[in-house]
């Protein structure tokens, strides 16, 4: 402390003084927070009027409601700054960015894509497409070897992946997420081990697995696709769950696109490797699918105000972008070219691409959103400020998201 | 037990809510920043104590701040704000001394972009020039958030007058604050008003923890203090709380892969000693104690500063009410938030969980009716 300070309760009094003599009534404000008094109206005023230097409107927080994100910045004249700017700590980003790599986005896909496929191999199974059958479970057990890759892989500690299995918490996304694919996987793997039935010798001890796989496998099949929902969609709540601010607002759509996403992949699947006769259910899931997808997207890249930005710039807008195109040609080839084998396939190749751009998209949209203190201070600030003034949100502000 | 309705969001005692039957009251710190010097002596004490592994001797050329943030290696952070703006309350400093502006708005924008080997993910960060510029000129700035192509030829503090010539006159930069006393050679014409503030960082124990919520290993925990440590033989280095945190405390090792944060010094309150920080600081910034004994003394000391004229003076992180229920280590600060690298209004994420699920549960309904849709509504 200085130990001027008589000097400065001088200065201090006399424009508590000029202010009674004036007559000017101080508005009270009605929120609770400890600096709104009088004295920071006064001490505002007498940096205006009595000095020269920039006048510290940051340090006031009594009537300057109009300051925003920005007005602390130079003198009273610079109030009207450009409203999206904001006060950071020497720009350095507040929160930690993912420390997930690209292995996530990856498993984000390869998730969904087992999801997906062990719904199309469901569906296959209980109306009597083989094709389709066999094409989703044994991509469904590819997909969900290959997550399983990823996430540990991801792990600061590898070995100690198995540390999951020693709770169950609903608050954690991450744990819901190991035990929806602990029950998944197994259950994907033995419906597509019993894909192997059909190249096992009649007789002997392989004849009898032989006949016995098939009932185990269906059991197993509808007990993936039972489970596959969840494994798709926990895992917009798995991003949701974060402080990352353009995942976190965004967790009325994340679900639905991870839905939407799965679906298409798993058509995929079926457009790639069924013959045209049994993908009709593959096109119509497509279509669903897509338009899943499309809505989702198109909603997180708008609805969210500022916190949509990071879906539309750089290498996320890029990707979704393109995601869009792929996922539209897709569908397109899917309902035009469903006489053609391998426009159907092209068409599958498309939606894959789609849904993994998707995914990478996203996950890059919400990593950047972490990285730049303007996604964390400029709503968090409008939220503030918009209390303080009683809920009077300028219009041409980003609003909040709606919940 | 019956989960208490609060548990997710709002006003709680958390050591009760997390089964502790006979728990002692809760505690925690409050950072008293009007009274921090800047020694740093918390850091060195909290590096000490913990063992904590070195973070780099790098300097980042934004202020005598060469920390840069919570890390998974420093658990204490030290943030020096210094801007050539009037001190507060404050007479103009050294007064009879031609100063200058701390660091110019050209350096603190090419200082945005360093960044050091703290051995952690994602450790100290780059930031962005055109806010650091902003934010260490005050004056206006063209674009918002838009990278300053060259942060000396366009200067962005040339707008405004009372810092005008800094840039023209201004030192090279030379990845370091400047070692001469500021304005030496503009002479007192050229002085402009200055302030330092100063403010021990730390793990927020939130009463509503991110991390812990989200810790699908069990790994963090909430002990009978009421705050919120990490074991480190359960840890597996999944990332989660990193990215939940919303003040961007905890981090990953990258040598050992674990996440690792403050931990309050967890060994020293079972045997009733104050934690490192708070025993070292010698102004008694950081106070520890009793939260309720805490909160009261920090409003005293709020109206006490108010009284002698500093108005700035506020509280942060001790209001139950508040989107993370209030935090276990609370503050008073001299300005916003955000100038201090602190969110303005943090809301635990896990607070709409409960409505995370249920869209989830919605699109995978939608899901499976698609599939069954599809199957069964066609011919082909």
């Amino acid at each position: 402390m200085s130990p001027h300070r008589p000097e400065v309760g001088e200065i201090f009094r006399r424009f508590r003084d000029r202010l009674a003599a004036d007559g000017r009534h101080q508005p009270t404000d009605s929120t609770d927070r400890p600096t709104v008094n009088d004295h920071s109206t006064a001490r505002a005023t007498a940096n205006d009027q009595s000095t020269e230097l920039p006048a510290a409107n940051g340090e006031s927080t009594g009537r300057r409601g109009r300051r925003g994100g920005g007005g602390r910045r130079g003198g009273g004249e610079e109030l009207r700054v450009p409203e999206a700017e904001f006060t950071s700590y020497y720009g350095r980003p507040i929160l930690k960015a993912p420390v997930w790599k690209w292995d996530i986005a990856a498993y984000l896909f390869t998730g969904g894509l087992a999801a997906g496929s062990s719904l199309l191999a469901a569906g296959g199974q209980l109306t009597g497409r083989p094709a389709l059958r066999r094409a989703g479970r044994v991509t469904a057990l590819a997909a969900v070897s290959a997550s399983a890759v990823f996430l540990v892989k991801d792990l600061g500690r590898p070995a100690r992946f198995h540390h999951m299995l020693r709770v169950a918490k609903p608050t954690s996304p991450m744990s819901m997420g190991t035990w929806i694919l602990t029950a998944y996987g197994p259950a994907a793997g033995v419906a597509a081990i019993a894909e192997a039935a059909g190249v096992l010798p009649r007789h002997g001890l392989l004849g009898m697995a032989g006949r016995a796989l098939p009932p185990v496998g269906n059991v197993a099949g509808l007990l993936a696709a039972g489970t596959a929902p969840a494994l798709a969609t926990y895992t917009g709540v798995l991003l949701a769950g974060t402080a990352v601010p353009s995942w976190h607002e965004a967790y009325p759509e994340l679900p639905v696109i991870f839905a939407g996403s799965a679906l298409a992949s798993g058509a995929g699947v079926g457009l790639l490797a069924a013959p045209t006769a049994q993908a009709g259910p593959a096109r119509r899931m497509a279509v669903a699918g897509a338009a899943l997808e499309l809505y989702g997207t198109h909603r997180v890249e708008t609805r969210l105000g500022l916190l949509s930005e990071p879906y539309r710039q750089g290498n996320p807008g890029w990707l979704l972008r393109a995601s869009r195109m792929l996922t539209i040609g897709g569908v397109a080839g899917a309902l035009l070219g469903r006489r053609s084998r391998l426009v159907s396939g092209l068409s599958g190749v498309s939606l894959l691409a789609a849904s993994l751009a998707t995914r990478f998209g996203i996950f890059y949209g919400g990593v950047a959103s972490a990285r730049d203190p303007r996604y964390t201070v400029v709503p968090q600030r409008e939220r503030v400020d918009a209390r303080r003034s009683g809920m009077d949100l300028p219009s041409d502000r980003a609003a909040p998201p709606a919940v | 037990m019956i989960p208490d309705p609060n548990s997710l969001y709002g006003p709680l005692d958390p050591a009760p809510d997390a089964g502790w039957s006979s728990a002692p009251p809760r505690m925690g710190f409050f950072t008293d920043t009007s009274v921090c010097i800047g020694c740093k002596a918390c850091e060195v004490a909290c590096k000490e104590w913990n063992g904590v592994p070195e973070s780099g001797l790098d300097l980042l050329g934004m202020s005598y701040d060469n920390t840069g943030a919570l890390t998974a290696n420093s658990w204490r952070h030290v943030a020096f704000i210094e801007q050539p703006r009037p001190a507060g309350h404050r007479t103009p400093p050294f007064a009879g001394t031609p100063t200058d502006a701390s660091v110019s708005a050209a350096s603190a924008a090419v200082a945005a972009g360093t960044s050091k080997r703290t051995g952690t993910d994602p450790g100290v960060p780059t930031g962005t020039p055109s806010a650091a510029a902003r934010m260490a000129g005050g004056g206006p700035v063209d674009v918002l958030g838009a990278i300053a192509a060259d942060p000396t030829a366009a200067n962005p503090i040339a707008a405004d007058p009372t810092a005008a010539g800094l840039g023209s006159a201004g030192p090279q930069f030379l990845g370091m604050p400047g070692a001469q006393p500021p304005g030496r050679g503009t002479g007192e014409e050229g002085r402009t008003d200055f302030r330092w503030l100063m403010m021990s960082d730390v793990c927020k124990h939130c009463t509503h923890a991110a991390c812990l919520d989200v810790c699908p290993t069990g790994s963090l925990f909430r002990t009978e203090f009421g705050t919120v440590v990490v074991q480190e033989d359960i840890c597996n280095g999944c990332g989660y709380c990193i990215s939940a945190c919303p003040y961007g405390v905890i981090d990953q090792r990258k040598d050992d892969g674990r996440a690792w944060k403050c931990t309050l010094c967890y060994d020293r309150l079972g045997a009733g000693m104050t934690p490192a920080c708070a025993q070292a600081c010698p102004t008694e910034s950081i106070q520890y104690g009793p939260l309720d004994e805490l909160r009261e003394r920090a409003a005293a000391r709020v109206e006490t500063l108010h009284e002698r004229g500093v108005p700035e003076a506020r509280l942060y992180g001790h209001d139950p009410n508040d989107g993370v229920g209030g935090d276990g280590a609370f503050f008073l600060l001299l300005d916003e938030p955000e100038v201090y690298g602190l969110p303005p209004d943090p809301i635990v994420t896990t607070r709409d969980l409960p409505k995370m699920w249920k869209r989830a549960g919605i699109a995978a309904l939608a899901m499976a009716a698609a599939t069954v849709a599809a199957f069964v509504g066609g011919s082909s």
